[in-house]
């Protein structure tokens, strides 16, 4: 039962990781798309996401849930420690998800409300997934100090350091690059559709510079950055696999194949998750005195597990059967009113 | 103000705010359900519009409480690792079940509002109804997880480790039962009155009457009855708190001095120094009765709970006697009203039978409040009641003040901006479903 409470937990980080990402990064492309085409965007991405993005949001408390519930040990040294980071992702999770809502249900579409809303909306959609990206560069790479003395060595620059906000910074351009793909396929015209390419390129670029940025970060900070990604069989085919897809995905933008290219886009970033993760696994926090939390012996007694995994199961199968209707029934266009 | 104040007034806030959000996403489903199946049975057209106008409020509503609720989930570890750190994998099953409820209920309502015109017209229907049914499911689970801190089962407690573990029994502890049945009805009652009164108040403004008076028919007969069923079910809460938690209710009555034929207190002001109630109502034996069915054995006082377990009286007993006094009223108005369908059709256009309802729009809420202040106050020393002490349970992280700042001010302009954008979809009513008498 462990194995699948671990690989549900796994399922609910990666599924946010694109679902929840692409639609972090919807708001992001917003951000960086001129005055003139923002309204376009934003009917695009409304119709994109307007039906599922409560749903996307489920599996971060899916997530949640089976760390608190399975490995209470991560979740509550992960809530003291980072308690900053997760506050700030909080807040930005709070300010995003009221004013999408907001900004689509207010009967009066006032010009200032409106412009308000879509400040917030961008801007917490840009300092969401950078302050996940920093939890989760700071749980991994042993900046937890449990047993630091000062407020600042506890609480601050175990996440206010490079090679956490490199992470971070890393995470907000795949999650631009992940929702530039996605809108292709949902443009409405030509000229949408070479926006959302062009967006993808410079985002690509992007997240090429700040990967890089991270491998620098690391080595300032001494952590062994080329030793996660290439000191192990799985994680090196999985970075070799990330780099086809990405040559696939650009031959498949050129020959105009818009759907295809989610499926190498997801199966990329997947890729890039997978080769991190296969180095830490089965640890999920790593302590600066060399300790680990691992989700193999710091779970909770086998009578709880087996009753979540027990629960899970039973709820994925109603979950994902009608997810992956909702999803097929409003794939494309929406009409709402 | 000290980190452990901020972390509890800061867990006070959250929830006090979100239950709002979630009792109103709980029970809106289903009113709009009930106009939506009119709407499919009569092809009366402001049936549609009710449903639509009602489905726009509940996606800000669903889209407040629900970023709230992710809030909440973090917020346990966040000012309580402690807590959870025990408390997660006992109680984690009703959390965990509850994430299934919320995922169906997210999905069933991307399919609700982006459906008109999209699929069959009963499958759309369905989804709406699930919305409802899996709310009302995720409430009663999440009362279960709160039950749970105020009777814990499920464990054994030995030496101050947790053994034996069994999240099933932990579930269905001993409180689950009465505080979810009254959660549920309360979450009817305070949604019904307060829609009720809103559109009382357009009826009363002469705004689209038949719109307005066909929503407020469907939102005040659960109202209504819910209110009925709510002193019988508080009945059957305060007899399982007596038993579980005699703290709790002798903090509810501010009943100082155990003695056989117990008084009911009604009112007053508690005088812990004195241990007395200044100003109060005593009607002898009443208590007794509440608790013990009969009016002479003796109901466990204030004074046979040692001084460092006793939850802050005064807090409790007013909290109590507001709820009370609201359901009461609420009682006596849900009556009214099942007179006038039943007898006096009449009075449903007469002022002063709409200022009542215009007077009790937000009764139910500040009853609800109240009550779960009776409930977690009432808990006090312990946040797991006589093992784990809340004063334990804190974060050791400083400053928690500053994130209790932060809060109140997010839902404070939460708040503030929900209020406007209701006032509005109100307001394009007339516009948007012009429908002529
Ligand atoms: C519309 C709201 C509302 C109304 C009219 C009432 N209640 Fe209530 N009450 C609640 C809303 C509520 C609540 C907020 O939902 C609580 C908090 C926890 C719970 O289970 O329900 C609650 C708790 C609560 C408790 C504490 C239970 C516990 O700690 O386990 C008692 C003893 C009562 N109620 C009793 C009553 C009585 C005798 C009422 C008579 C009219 C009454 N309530 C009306
Ligand atoms: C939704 C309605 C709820 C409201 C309005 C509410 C209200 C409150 C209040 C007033 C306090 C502060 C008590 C004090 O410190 O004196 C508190 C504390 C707390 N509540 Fe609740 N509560 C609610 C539901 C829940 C639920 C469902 C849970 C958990 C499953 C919960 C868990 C806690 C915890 C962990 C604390 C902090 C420790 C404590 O003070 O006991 N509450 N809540
Ligand atoms: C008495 C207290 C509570 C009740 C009755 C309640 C009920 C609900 C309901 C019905 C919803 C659905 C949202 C909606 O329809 O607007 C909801 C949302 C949510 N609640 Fe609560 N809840 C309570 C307390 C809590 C607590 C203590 C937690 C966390 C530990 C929590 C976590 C959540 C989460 C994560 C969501 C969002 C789910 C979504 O996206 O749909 N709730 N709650």
């Amino acid at each position: 039962m462990l194995t699948i409470v671990i690989l549900f937990l796994c399922l609910a980080i990666l599924l946010y990781f694109l679902l929840g990402g692409a639609d972090f990064g919807a708001g992001i492309i917003e951000l960086f798309t001129s005055e003139a085409n923002r309204q376009r965007t934003r009917s695009t991405s409304y119709q994109a996401i307007g039906p599922v993005w409560e749903a996307n949001h489920m599996w971060l408390i899916i997530a949640v849930v089976i760390l608190f519930v399975g490995f209470p040990q991560i979740y509550s040294v992960m809530c003291t420690y980072l308690h900053i980071p997760i506050l700030a992702m909080l807040m930005g999770i709070i300010a995003r998800g009221t004013a999408f809502t907001f900004r689509h249900y207010d009967a009066v579409k006032g010009y200032r409300t409106q412009t308000l809303y879509n400040r917030i909306f961008v801007y917490s959609s840009f300092l969401t997934p950078l302050f996940l990206g920093i939890i989760a560069g700071s749980a991994l790479s042993r900046k937890i100090d449990t047993g630091a003395a000062g407020f600042a060595d506890a609480y601050v620059f175990n996440w206010l350091n490079w090679f956490s906000v490199a992470v971070g910074l890393f995470t907000v351009a795949l999650c631009g690059f992940l929702a530039a793909i996605y809108l292709i396929g949902e443009a409405e015209d030509e000229f949408d559709v070479k926006r959302f390419v062009k967006k993808a390129k410079v985002l690509n670029i992007v997240a090429f510079f700040c990967g890089g940025l991270v491998f620098l970060a690391a080595e300032t900070n001494n952590i062994r950055m080329a030793k996660w990604i290439f000191g192990n069989p799985v994680s090196l085919t999985a970075v070799v696999l990330a780099s086809i897809s990405l040559v696939m995905l650009w031959v498949g933008i050129n020959r105009k194949k818009k759907h295809i290219i989610r499926v190498y886009a997801a199966f990329q970033v997947s890729m890039i998750l997978l080769s991190v993760g296969y180095t830490h696994y089965p640890y999920f926090i790593t302590v600066k005195n060399g300790d680990h939390l691992s989700l193999l012996t710091d779970h909770a007694s086998a009578n709880t597990i087996n009753t979540l995994g027990g629960a899970l199961l039973v709820g994925s199968l109603f979950i994902l059967p009608a997810l992956g209707y909702l999803f097929y029934s409003f794939r494309g266009h929406t009409d709402h009113d | 103000m000290d980190d452990f104040l901020a972390a509890r007034s800061q867990m006070a806030l959250s929830l006090g705010f979100h239950i709002i959000y979630s009792c109103i996403g709980m029970v809106m489903p289903v009113f709009m359900a009930i106009a939506h199946y009119k709407y499919i049975k009569t092809g009366n057209i402001v049936y549609k519009n009710i449903t639509q106008a009602w489905s726009k409020g509940v996606a800000i509503f669903f889209a407040t409480g629900a970023v709230s609720g992710t809030m909440l989930s973090f917020e346990l570890g966040l000012l309580w690792p402690k807590f959870m750190l025990h408390a997660g994998p006992i109680f984690g099953m009703p959390f965990s079940l509850e994430g299934v409820a919320f995922f169906i209920e997210a999905i069933a309502l991307g399919f609700f509002l982006y459906g008109w015109n999209k699929f069959n017209k009963w499958f759309h229907w369905l989804t709406g109804v699930l919305v409802g049914v899996s709310g009302i499911l995720s409430g009663i689970l999440v009362v279960s997880a709160n039950a749970w801190m105020n009777s814990p089962s499920g464990f054994d407690y030995i030496n101050g480790k947790y053994t034996n573990i069994d999240p099933i029994k932990a579930m269905f502890n001993g409180a689950w039962f009465s505080e979810s049945l009254h959660m549920t009805i309360a979450a009817f009652a305070a949604t019904g009155f307060a829609v009720a009164g809103i559109h009382a108040l357009m009826i009363f403004r002469k705004q689209n009457i038949s719109f307005h008076t066909r929503a407020f028919k469907i939102a005040i007969v659960f109202g209504a009855i819910a209110a009925l069923l709510q002193p019988i079910s508080g009945d059957i809460s305060a007899k399982h708190a007596a038993k579980r938690q005699p703290a709790k209710l002798a903090a509810m009555e501010a009943y100082f001095h155990t003695q056989e034929y117990a008084p009911l207190v009604i009112g007053g002001i508690p005088d812990t120094v004195a241990k007395k109630v200044n100003y109060g109502i005593e009607i002898p034996g009443l208590l007794s009765f509440l608790v013990h069915d009969d009016f002479k054995t003796p109901v466990k006082g204030l004074d046979q709970i040692p001084a460092n377990e006793q939850p802050p009286v005064a807090i409790t007993h007013y909290a109590f006697q507001i709820m009370v006094g609201l359901g009461m009223i609420m009682l006596a108005i849900g009556v009214l009203y099942l007179i006038c369908i039943w007898k006096k059709h009449n009075w449903l256009f007469k002022p002063w039978f709409l200022k009542l309802f215009i007077f009790a729009t937000p009764l139910g809420f500040i009853a609800l409040e109240a009550g779960w202040t009776v409930t977690e106050v009432g808990r006090q020393p312990w946040i797991i009641q006589d093992v784990m002490r809340t004063a334990d349970a804190v974060t050791p992280m400083p400053g928690i003040q500053y994130s209790f700042y932060l809060f109140t001010f997010i839902y404070f302009t939460l708040s503030v901006a929900v209020i406007v954008l209701l006032q509005r979809q109100i307001k394009m009513v007339p516009v948007v479903y012009d429908v002529k008498e």
